[in-house]
């Protein structure tokens, strides 16, 4: 668990950055972030770069800012930088309850919400929470700079659009208006795990019916996503368990979920259902 | 008024070893360090079974750094790893070379080896050894239909068989007959520290050393010099901190024999540290066990026969234990329960898995679960409360010693003493049983799965037959006790350290402990099989008793005082009636008996001696353990509500010691009863290698545990009355979880495999859907 040889840089802007990537595209170059993920690949020799560019020392990229009923979370915000920012809307609300459920304290420390987004792991939190919120991924190149919805972000399992010479600067989130209700539930069999499965809902009620409703869920495909299907259950409905529990079921017939050696798909899809039906509820309450 | 000195043994003092640990002082393996050492890089089998048809080094010796590559030829005059009790004629052929020779037979077997300036080139280098497999069919279930090892060798390397009595008989005779198929998954001790092994060659002295070794180094001493055909006084072993041994650590794997076969021929030290996945491939595993079995009881649920049919998953070698485990299943599983007669009938199989071995409670993790889940399934069968059904069949007080024709490691079944009933009434009081089962009824009742269960156990320890210890107390006072004994993170000195201190008379801090090198002693028997305390304690009360003696006959001169009246305590002898009159230290005496000293007249210089124990038969303490547990009907996860251990040790020589081996030992049996396999494909590749995927429970799962720590039941087999205590809190813990996770669902003969992951809990809740 000793890594291959590779050589690294340290960029002192995004620019000089972007242009190392440019550099090395041919060969294996990677961007080192939080280093919770890639660390361990290489450390496995499953990650082989033959070029590491190492952000930690961009200042610029470590800035929460809003703007225009938008968030903009840099590179190089750590997990845990979500507990003591101010972000304004239901938003800030909705992340600072997500954050805690990824990995554990020593982890958050290091680890990046655009690494995460970068990594694609399909149970990622962050992964989930930007395709739910239809977040827009900041990409930047030596030739220009290019946002990216999230819906075509992730192409499959720890697989993105984002190009070789590609840096993520950041990630863009809507700010959601006061009283957006959302709520929050994954299954992992420890503490800490990545999550087996998770459900993100947002809604909004005027005048006692359902409004604006997503629901997200991560973990049981190869990427998150929204399920349009449980969505088109709840609009302009008015909150209930019986309406909650056909939501979830509708979720989870719309899933086409993993199956590998440990977790059955089945199971997967039970869950999904159990955990929109629940996290709705946490929504409503 | 005559003073009487506070006894050592029995209080909870802080620990000994702790002072380097806490200040991150601490030598592991990895810490060890020698000028101009190479590093060692195991190249391992990618699949788990397969025809070895060549292996190209010629790339890694190009490589910058690398000073050596062996494969098969380049060892082929060494000879396999033995067995640790040395030669076992019909297994002799099944013995793991030490790299793979024509076949391999698990991943992660090693195959060749690179030596390198340091461990990143050592890796580099082993990614560039060539291997030419052709793939054959592996075995990856010990059930299915037996294949060959190599030619004319069978995949069942061993039966194993025990039992007394007219089994058939009483099956024909019985009121009810109960049966169940049960399986223990596969799991082991994954301490934290990883193994380690540095070979080092002393020229000079023409002494061949062995650092990081663990768990049983004179044992391990004496096969090593077999197999390098070496004297043992020119081969000698070194043990630091152990980060966790559990069994697994210790033994003897292919690693040791390289490092040291390497610092002989390439005449550098040799430097060897395990990674984690590494770890998870090739570290002993154990545990897995299928079993069939099947109870013949009459109305009451007394015991009339057990019929006991396993299947042992050996994986791909027997290990240096042999066929303990599998021996060790056969002879313990009627646990403490009247057995009208029994029959066990093990299979011991080969499979191209990891080998597996001896982990903390080798053989009753497995069979308490067996025994345990066997009586509920009566209770139910009969209609009978799961209290009473064990009642009925306990082993009395009055019945001890209690033998039965049995045998566990060699040594005939016989139980010293004890009042399992008595115990059992204590738990069930403490945890208040029978209000527990009103109020889960009434939570039931509310829709929550919850529920109770519980698992009684004996434990065995304490196995002999010989151990000593030299006892020597220099002119400062300082008393060094030289053992034989093994430290792996138990507490060892500690106890050792409280015993000397208290029969001695000596003050416990000035205590210093030796362990685990061999050129300090000449014997010993390590740690393994909660012994430790039992044996070395016992040789060391032996040892400390006749220093006392020498040293009160030798202060009795200089203080004109007859010994009978002196008294020792914290290294000062003085005078019981006047504690506060004339006094000598311990240093002093140790000084007055210097080889030059006039004062020593005919006595034998030096204020030391040797003390010896024997047993003549294994101790046996036992317990019981209570389980409240609460499942998740969305996910089927389980969650431990309250959870009771019950144990009677005997004596505890550090209760606070006891205890946290009671709780350190529950964690690791929560950790196979919910949620740690090493789980293979159908090809045979383990899937489990990684601490993402093998998952050990951390602070957040283990619950709170109440330990209700009993000395009812001394042993009479030794002077100092302990048993052993490192294998009680892990035995039963899956029999325990089992029985409640069974209560919840309120459903029999569902549970019957281990561990109880969410997944196969929710498949038991849906079938009570469709
Ligand atoms: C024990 C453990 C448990 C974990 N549990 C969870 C969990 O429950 N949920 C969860 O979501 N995560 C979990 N993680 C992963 C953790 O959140 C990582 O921090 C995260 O996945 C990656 O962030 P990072 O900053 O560490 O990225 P790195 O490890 O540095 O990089 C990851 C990948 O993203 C690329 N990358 C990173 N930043 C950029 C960028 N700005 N532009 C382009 N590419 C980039 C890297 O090149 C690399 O390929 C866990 C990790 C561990 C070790």
């Amino acid at each position: 668990m000793k890594p291959a040889p590779f050589t690294l840089h340290r960029p002192s802007d995004v620019a000089e950055a972007a242009q190392l990537l440019t550099r090395f595209a041919d060969d294996e170059v990677r961007i080192l972030a939080g280093g919770q993920s890639l660390v361990p690949m290489m450390a496995f020799r499953l990650a082989r770069p033959g070029h590491l560019i190492d952000i930690n020392g961009l200042g610029e990229l470590a800035q929460i800012t809003q703007s225009d009923g938008a968030i903009e979370i840099g590179a190089l915000v750590r997990h845990n930088d979500i507990a003591s920012a101010e972000i304004e809307g239901a938003t800030g609300a909705l992340l600072k309850k997500v954050m805690p459920n990824i990995a554990h304290h020593p982890i958050r420390a290091r680890g990046t919400i655009c690494g995460s987004l970068a990594h694609a792991d399909p149970s990622s939190e962050w992964c989930l929470s930007a395709a739910t919120l239809d977040a827009v991924l900041l990409a930047r190149s030596a030739t220009g700079k290019r946002e990216i919805a999230a819906r075509d972000w992730f192409t499959g399992a720890m697989s993105t659009s984002l190009q070789a010479d590609e840096l993520l600067t950041g990630v863009r989130l809507p700010v959601l208006p006061e009283g957006t209700r959302f709520g929050f539930q994954e299954f992992s069999r420890r503490k800490g795990d990545f999550a087996i499965c998770a459900a993100l809902v947002v809604f909004e009620i005027h005048y006692g019916v359902i409004e604006e409703a997503r629901i997200g869920i991560g973990g049981a495909e190869d990427h998150p996503r929204r399920i349009a299907e449980g969505e088109a259950v709840l609009k302009g409905q008015r909150p209930s368990a019986e309406l909650f529990a056909r939501a979830g079921a509708a979720v989870a017939a719309a899933l086409d979920p993993m199956e590998d050696h440990s977790t059955k798909a089945a199971y997967r899809r039970d869950l999904a259902c159990d955990l929109v039906e629940g996290a709705l509820q946490e929504a409503a309450r | 008024m005559n003073h009487r000195p506070q006894p050592i043994i029995g209080q909870s003092l802080t620990r000994l070893e702790d002072p380097p640990l806490v200040r991150g002082k601490g030598r592991f393996a990895a810490d060890v360090n020698f000028p101009h050492q190479l590093h060692m890089r195991v190249v391992r089998s990618p699949v788990a079974h397969g025809r070895l048809r060549g292996v190209n080094v010629e790339a890694a010796l190009q490589l910058k750094g690398v000073v050596a590559v062996w494969t098969a030829q380049d060892v082929a005059d060494l000879s396999p790893i033995d067995y640790r009790e040395g030669r076992i004629e019909k297994l002799e052929p099944y013995r793991q070379p030490v790299l793979a020779r024509d076949f391999v037979r698990y991943v992660g077997e090693p195959v060749a080896v690179v030596f390198a300036v340091d461990a990143y080139v050592a890796e580099d280098g082993a990614d560039l050894v060539e291997l030419d497999i052709e793939t054959l069919q592996p075995i990856t279930d010990a059930e299915q239909a037996v294949g060959e090892f190599a030619p004319g060798l069978s995949t069942e390397a061993a039966i194993v068989t025990q039992g007394f009595g007219d089994v058939e008989g009483a099956f024909a005779s019985a009121h009810a007959v109960v049966s169940l198929d049960l399986q223990v998954g596969r799991h082991s001790g994954v301490p934290l520290e990883t193994r380690g092994a540095i070979g080092r060659y002393d020229a000079a002295r023409d002494v061949l050393e062995l650092h990081g070794a663990a768990k049983v180094p004179h044992k391990n001493r004496e096969s090593l010099a077999r197999m390098l055909g070496r004297t043992t006084t020119t081969l000698h072993l070194y043990e630091y901190h152990v980060g966790g041994g559990f069994g697994i650590r210790g033994e003897i794997y292919p690693e040791d024999i390289l490092v040291l076969v390497a610092a002989l021929r390439l005449e550098r030290p040799v430097k060897w540290i395990e990674d984690r996945r590494e770890h998870m491939m090739c570290a002993n595993q154990s545990r897995h066990q299928r079993h069939y079995v099947s109870a013949a009881v009459d109305r009451e649920g007394r015991l009339l026969a057990i019929k006991n049919e396993f299947f042992h998953d050996q994986g791909a070698y027997p290990r240096t234990h042999a066929l303990r485990i599998a021996e060790t299943t056969c002879g313990i599983l009627p646990g403490p329960y009247h057995v009208g007669a029994y029959s066990a009938l093990g299979h011991y199989r080969l499979t191209n898995k990891t080998p597996c071995a001896t982990y903390r409670a080798p053989g009753r993790y497995e069979t308490n679960f067996v025994r345990e889940r066997l009586l509920d399934a009566i209770a139910h069968k009969l209609g009978i409360s799961r209290v009473d059904v064990r009642r009925v069949n306990l082993i009395k007080k009055e019945e001890m010693p209690y033998e039965r024709p049995l045998s566990v490691l060699e040594d005939d079944v016989s139980y010293d003493s004890g009042d399992y009933e008595g115990l059992l009434d204590k738990s069930l009081q403490a945890i208040g049983w029978d209000e527990l089962q009103a109020s889960l009824k009434e939570r039931r009742a509310n829709g929550e799965i919850v529920g109770a269960g519980l698992a009684l156990f004996i434990e065995k320890s304490g196995l002999g037959p010989t151990d000593g210890a030299h006892v020597n107390v220099d002119t400062n006072g300082v008393v060094e006790v030289i053992t034989g004994g093994a430290s792996v993170g138990q507490g060892f000195e500690t106890v050792i350290g409280q015993v000397c201190a208290d029969i001695l008379g000596a003050d416990y801090r000035k205590v210093r402990v030796v362990h685990g090198q061999t050129d300090r002693i000449e014997f010993g028997i390590g740690a393994h099989a909660s012994r430790a305390t039992v044996m070395t304690a016992n040789a060391v009360a032996a040892a400390a008793a006749k220093v006392r003696a020498k040293a009160l006959d030798m202060a009795s001169e200089l203080l004109q005082t007859p010994a009978a009246d002196l008294e020792i305590e914290k290294g000062v002898i003085f005078r019981r009636d006047a504690p506060s009159g004339p006094t000598i230290t311990l240093g002093a005496v140790a000084n007055a008996l210097r080889p030059m000293a006039k004062t020593r007249g005919p006595r034998e210089p030096g204020l030391c001696s040797d003390g010896w124990f024997d047993s003549e038969h294994q101790v046996y303490p036992y317990g019981n353990q209570l389980a409240v547990v609460k499942i998740d009907p969305r996910s089927g996860a389980v969650t431990v509500e309250r959870y009771l251990i019950a144990y009677d040790v005997g004596r505890a020589i550090n209760p606070m010691l006891v205890r946290g081996q009671i709780l350190g030992g529950f964690a690791q049996g929560l950790g196979g009863a919910l949620y740690e396999e090493f789980l293979y494909d159908d090809n045979g590749e383990p899937l489990s290698v990684t601490f993402a995927d093998y998952l050990m429970p951390t602070m957040a799962e283990v619950p709170p545990v109440e330990v209700l720590l009993c000395e009812d039941a001394p042993s009479p087999r030794n002077p100092l009355g302990i048993k052993g205590a490192g294998e009680s809190g892990i035995a039963p813990v899956g029999a325990a979880i089992a029985s409640a996770v069974e209560d919840a669902l309120q459903s029999y003969g569902v549970v019957r495999q281990l561990p109880l992951t969410p997944q196969r809990i929710k498949a038991i809740l849906d079938g009570f859907k469709s």
